[in-house]
């Protein structure tokens, strides 16, 4: 009895031993990935602390830097023109969101009507294509065609009698602008996002459908839409945690001094302060706020997303 | 089955096809005026004459653009980093994805990884402290420096692991029966049958190289290795002709601004089209694996 016992505890540890030698590799596979994100994305969380210190650069990271409290934090608050940066920053940013949920929607849609599939492709293809390129060619492109003295918008809008309108340097147009041309660039990549989600839908509902009576309107109405609203919210409650991106590449290229009252945006500005006037505490401290926000937005579309849908990231 | 359609249908049908029509036109008409502008001869291009046909055609843009060495040292810059940078990203998408597609009772310490992994894409650092570190560590104005902060790719790791999940497990049983290590399993059995999924992921990884331009700007601090969305940065948006020699300046007068910089952007955009036929039939089926799969 007592051997027996003996040798099941045995055969247990052998058990362990042997399950810990089988997942060892698996532990080495992680190893390079695991020193890359420590060295490249953990250490830089450390160094957030550059936001309550007054930071020498010499001193280095782990340097003893003198600490201040939230001395940066009050000198950010106090600067006049944070309200109007954090304004511009959500007021860009929910713009964006919004017609990019609907435009790419109605296109999805549209398309889905569409029964020639060569004219399909080539539409999808085509508006498709400015996703892939950078915001630096795509700016450049921008800059030429909408300038007021010879870009071709506004030589067409000359055509109706329009006077040229300086998009990219008016505060009154530039925000416009940027959400305009965010949804030039990305909403035929959207457009395809929904559409997988409609041709996913089963056949057999649009037949039933069909034999109640329903038309094709009344088909879209109500088995498309339903068909897509789980994706449609999904999408939705996720961009939520991307409230406070009003796009920084976009942006970067296309503003400029007279437009900073419309189109300066927290990441703008920190990039200014920091790179450019080396003031990296302040600047820390703004990304740092930034990055708390968004951390808060993003677990809580998740937990949302968890909770209504089941959705499970990995 | 088709069905006889009635008035409104068609008439719908119609102005359908004719709006997808126009705003698939809109689309590409600012790729055609530039590609214009680039073929135009200057005096055509600064009379406004130019809108989507080149108006007296010339290569001499083209001829300009591709004659300066700046030019070619940032296109080389960047095929070396899309070329490096993709291979870590995806060595290590496989490394990392492959181990977190185990279940727990296979792999113990999954969900602790996991975590560590994910946290990443909740929360950064932020911009300066990112410079510092990079400065400290040394790697300013060296490949490394575009290279070794973005390696790890967590979005794609969870697009690997999911299509991973989706070998069946007999597979693996069957391995691990012979005596494979995991090792092996994952070299013979898992990346032979992911490669639809690894080929996904090495085109994002290729675009997303060839595309920054912001890691260029700030952690090269000699302009001449810029990789060349940064140089392009600098000339087409920013209008920095610092770097031009008094002989350039010279021949660049002759030639229109505009046309050099249509020039330079299509040239730059090149790759991107040699490969869009590949983007397009693999990224639809990647953009479902990430976004459709709940």
């Amino acid at each position: 009895m007592e051997l027996a016992t003996e040798k099941r505890a045995d055969t247990g540890a052998k058990k362990m031993n042997y399950r810990k030698r089988r997942e060892l590799p698996l532990h080495l596979m992680l190893l390079p990935g695991l020193i890359l994100i420590v060295i490249f994305s953990y250490i830089p969380m450390v160094g957030v602390s550059i936001a309550f210190q007054n930071f020498i650069p010499l001193k280095g990271l782990f340097g003893g830097q003198k600490w201040t409290g939230l001395d940066n934090i009050e000198y950010v608050f106090a600067m006049p023109n944070i309200w109007n940066v954090v304004w511009n920053t959500l007021f860009i940013a929910v713009m964006k969101i919004v017609a990019n949920l609907f435009v790419p929607i109605t296109f999805a849609l549209l398309l889905n009507e569409v029964r020639n599939t060569l004219f399909k492709r080539t539409t999808q293809t085509i508006i498709y294509f400015p996703y892939f390129l950078s915001w630096i060619i795509l700016g450049g492109i921008m800059i030429d065609i909408l300038s007021p003295s010879d870009g071709i918008v506004n030589s067409f809008l000359g055509l109706f009698g329009i006077e040229p309108v300086y998009f990219l340097g008016e505060n009154s147009w530039f925000p416009y602008t940027m959400v305009a041309s965010d949804v030039w660039k990305t909403f035929g990549f959207n457009t395809v996002v929904y559409l997988a989600a409609i041709t996913s839908i089963d056949p057999s509902l649009y037949e039933a459908a069909a034999v109640d009576g329903a038309g094709r309107w009344k088909q879209t109405w109500h088995v498309t839409l339903p068909g897509m609203h789980m994706i449609i919210i999904l999408l939705m409650v996720l961009s939520l945690g991307s409230v406070l991106d009003a796009g920084f590449d976009q942006i970067f290229n296309l503003y400029s001094p007279q437009v900073y009252e419309s189109g300066d945006i927290i990441d703008t500005m920190v990039y200014r302060m920091g790179l450019l006037q080396a003031q990296y505490g302040p600047s820390t401290a703004v990304g740092l706020l930034k990055s708390l926000v968004s951390f808060i937005l993003i677990t809580t579309s998740y937990l949302i997303a968890y909770r209504l849908f089941k959705y499970r990231l990995f | 089955m088709p069905t006889r359609q009635t008035r409104g249908q068609k008439l719908f049908g119609v102005f359908n096809y004719a709006f997808l029509g126009l705003v698939a036109i809109i689309c590409i008409i600012p790729f055609v005026h530039i590609i214009a502008l680039s073929l135009s001869d200057n005096s055509a291009v600064a009379g406004g004459l130019v809108h989507l046909w080149p108006v007296r055609f010339t290569l001499e843009p083209y001829n300009y653009v591709l004659e300066r060495q700046a030019f070619w040292r940032a296109f080389g810059i960047t095929i070396q980093r899309a070329t490096i940078g993709t291979l870590i990203n995806v060595l290590l998408v496989i490394l990392i994805a492959f181990p977190l597609s185990k279940k727990v009772e296979s792999f113990k310490m999954r969900s602790v990884y996991v975590w560590i992994f994910f946290f990443t894409m909740l929360f950064n650092g932020g911009l300066i402290p990112n410079y510092i570190l990079i400065k400290e560590l040394g790697l300013m104005d060296t490949i490394w420096a575009l290279v070794l902060p973005g390696a790890v790719t967590v979005f794609n790791i969870i697009l690997m692991l999911n299509f991973f999940r989706e070998v069946p497990e007999e597979l693996d049983d069957a391995a691990n029966i012979d005596g494979a290590t995991h090792w092996r399993t994952l070299w013979q059995i898992y990346v032979p049958v992911s490669m639809p999924a690894i080929a996904t992921i090495t085109l994002f990884c290729l675009v997303g190289h060839w595309n920054s331009w912001f890691d260029g700007l700030i952690y090269m601090r000699s302009a001449e290795n810029y990789p060349l969305q940064s140089y392009l940065q600098t000339i087409v948006v920013e209008f920095n002709f610092q770097t031009m020699t008094a002989t350039e300046a010279e021949r660049l007068a002759k030639l229109n601004d505009r046309s050099v910089k249509g020039a330079q952007m299509i040239v730059a955009a090149i790759p991107i089209l040699l490969v869009y036929p590949f983007l397009q039939k693999y990224f639809v089926s990647g953009i479902r694996l990430g976004s459709v799969k709940g």
